[in-house]
């Protein structure tokens, strides 16, 4: 499978080492990239340095191309970095099965992030947004370790304006004004209706890991909380073997797995 | 399924008429002290008389009692190297004046025929088939080789110590699917092979070979040859139980027979590279100099190295036994929930190739035996 070609419209920095592009589709049939389902990823290619999973960040709404945002760690996410508006890149997908916008039907949502956790989260928020209706209400818990590593500040400020917001980070600043502490601190405190809640997790799996004991503590079944997972991905095809986790292969049962599914995989160290 | 039987002295003329419908042979070959598998062109090129002897950790072909053909079990190598090759350029990219090409690189894939094909590793390929072919996404490289491959299977009367096949239900006998198969029977007075067709490409060559109608008696040689391999793995010193080690792997992630193999494993990966099942690969990118041209290369991987696992903060499998770990339970128990059948045929190459003689088999009875110690 060759990848498409596709040129950076737009490059922002998010905040040190970490950054957003804005991709659009150089011959893209019909004008428009290929549809998404929020938790889907992409595999990103920068010229001669290789290709690395990235999920999609933008809103499945906007047909112009898509919205990735990847943080500088490896030597391809760092030829990614260089790119500047106007430059080519690469691009497969998407892939994956994502979050499952029909369990949060009629129900109490739950959005947990840490770090980076809010960029395959985001699609889900603005969907969610678009059509509040289906939903009763929707809440984010967002932990990051300081104030200046919050992804996405703009837009969270507007989106308070119609969820409720509860932002932890490890070491405030001066200006400070939210929790400080890890987010299962704030997510114990809050009140939920059990039976009608979905939650939708994704960032370090320690951190998720900790969601779901506060979670399952309060009697929110397994089964309603969604999760995504994180392991290396040379295909995006199931044929490479790099994600197998279990019996599970994250780049296509995954990367959004429903706990109850996995819940014994999530166990085991090491696996 | 009509057999006949086709004289020793005619297997020439089974290869010649195989290669004069447009197939490259390959087949076994005695090279560097090993069988493996190569290019043959006659007869000759075939490793006639000769044997072989394999333990944990051991390999040695000797002179056999007979002038069999095919008096062997399987060498280091298998068809996967033909099939899923080793490594292959997936495309090329090149920058333009104002834009970027990929062009994909789709080879020719040449007309093989196997010969020499067992039971085992026919079942082997078909695994393959289920994780490159039948999957949700279609490897086209894989599927164009894999389509154009004549299969000419030997029912196995050779097996080694290292063999398990009658345990996992893939051998001796061929039960998969094949264009020829074929019984090597060979006895004082004769020296003939029982042959049949399980297909229209197998039928077209069967009519233009000399062959004669079998006769009850070459039935029965024929099934005794194989009923004998049977018996011989059947007292042999391997087995796996089949049905329950699923399950008992399931439930014995954190085994302290982990942390023992572990001590004793390399983490060198020979046991991925023979293995005819273990697909895993990775891709290399590269430039040249002028930066105007990138390569994507794809070539064989194992579970058992570091880098294989690695995501942001560290290798998933830092150690040892969590490596092994995934390697013997992927074989043996998730393959069943990914591809709906065992990931391992009893081919005994992981045995024979482990430079310290780990055996698959013996770390599974060993997880069993502390599990009813517990
Ligand atoms: S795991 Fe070992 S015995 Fe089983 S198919 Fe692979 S090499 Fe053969
Ligand atoms: S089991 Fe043997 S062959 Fe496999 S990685 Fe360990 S030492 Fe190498
Ligand atoms: S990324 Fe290759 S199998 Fe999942």
């Amino acid at each position: 499978m060759t990848p498409e070609v596709f040129r950076v419209e737009q490059r922002r920095e998010e905040f040190p080492g970490t950054f957003t592009l804005r991709i659009r589709g150089e011959r893209a049939k019909n004008g428009s990239p290929a549809e998404f389902q929020p938790g889907q990823f992409n595999m990103l290619y920068a010229f001669g340095a290789g290709e690395i999973a990235i999920s999609l960040s933008g809103s499945p709404r906007d047909r112009d191309g898509y919205v990735h945002t990847i943080r500088t760690h490896g030597f391809v996410s760092q030829a990614l970095e260089r790119l500047q508006a106007g430059d080519l890149l690469g691009v497969r997908g998407p892939f994956g099965c994502g979050w499952p916008l029909s369990a949060a039907k009629g129900k109490e949502v739950l959005i947990i992030a840490g770090g980076l956790g809010l960029a395959p989260l985001r699609p889900l928020i603005y969907n969610l947004l678009g059509d509040t209706q289906s939903v009763r209400n929707i809440r984010l818990f967002y932990g990051a370790r300081r104030p200046d590593e919050m992804l996405y500040r703009d837009e969270l400020a507007q989106w308070a304006g119609s969820m409720e917001i509860v932002q932890s980070v490890d070491h405030g600043d001066a200006d400070w004004a939210g929790h400080i502490g890890v987010i299962t601190g704030p997510l114990a405190g809050a009140e939920l209706d059990p039976q009608n809640t979905v939650a939708f997790l994704c960032g370090p799996e320690v951190m998720m890991r900790f969601c779901i004991q506060t979670l399952t503590a309060k009697a929110v079944p397994e089964s309603a909380i969604y999760l995504s997972m994180e392991r290396n991905m040379k295909c995006a095809t199931g044929h490479c073997g790099h994600c197998q986790w279990g019996p599970n292969f994250v780049c296509k049962d995954g990367p959004v797995f429903n706990f109850a599914g996995v819940q014994s995989w999530f166990n085991i160290r090491a696996l | 399924m009509c057999e006949f039987v086709l004289q020793a002295e005619h297997l020439e003329k089974l290869i010649q008429v195989i290669r004069g419908e447009g197939y490259q042979m390959l087949g076994p070959v005695l090279r560097d002290g090993a069988i493996v598998y190569d290019q043959i062109t006659t007869t000759q090129d075939l490793p006639r008389g000769w044997s072989d002897s394999q333990e944990k950790g051991f390999y040695r072909v000797e002179p056999g009692n007979t002038g069999a053909y095919f008096g062997y079990a399987v060498g280091p190598t298998s068809w996967k190297k033909f099939l899923q090759l080793p490594q292959r350029q997936v495309w090329r990219a090149q920058k333009t004046d104002d834009g970027l090409d990929f062009v994909q690189i789709v080879e020719e894939a040449p007309a093989l025929a196997f010969l020499g094909i067992r039971s085992c590793e026919l079942h082997a390929i078909g695994i393959q088939d289920r994780v490159f072919v039948d999957d949700q996404f279609c490897n086209e490289d894989y599927a164009h080789r894999r389509d154009r491959v004549l299969m000419i299977a030997v029912n196995c009367t050779s097996p080694a110590a290292t063999c398990f096949c009658t345990s996992m239900n893939t051998g001796p006998e061929v039960t998969a699917n094949t264009d020829l198969a074929l019984t090597e029977v060979i006895n004082d007075e004769e020296h003939y092979f029982l042959i049949a067709s399980e297909s229209y490409r197998g039928g077209q060559i069967l009519q233009q070979l000399p062959l004669t109608p079998a006769a009850e008696r070459h039935l029965k040689a024929a099934e005794s040859a194989v009923q004998s391999a049977v018996y011989k793995m059947e007292q042999g010193p391997r087995s796996l139980d089949r049905a329950g080690v699923k399950d008992l792997l399931y439930r014995n992630y954190e085994s302290p027979a982990w942390d023992l193999v572990a001590e004793r494993c390399l983490s060198c990966a020979n046991c991925t590279m023979a293995c005819p099942t273990c697909f895993c690969s990775d891709v290399q990118d590269t430039t040249d100099l002028s930066g105007e041209h990138a390569e994507r290369w794809e070539r064989w991987d194992s579970c058992f190295t570091g880098d294989f696992s690695y995501i942001t903060g560290g290798s998933v499998r830092p150690d040892t036994r969590s490596r092994y770990r995934q390697w013997m339970t992927h074989k043996l128990a998730t393959w069943h929930d990914q591809f709906g059948s065992s990931g391992c045929v009893g081919c005994g190459r992981c045995i024979t190739w482990c430079p310290v003689g780990i055996d698959i088999t013996e770390e599974v009875q060993r997880i069993q035996a502390m599990e009813t110690a517990l």
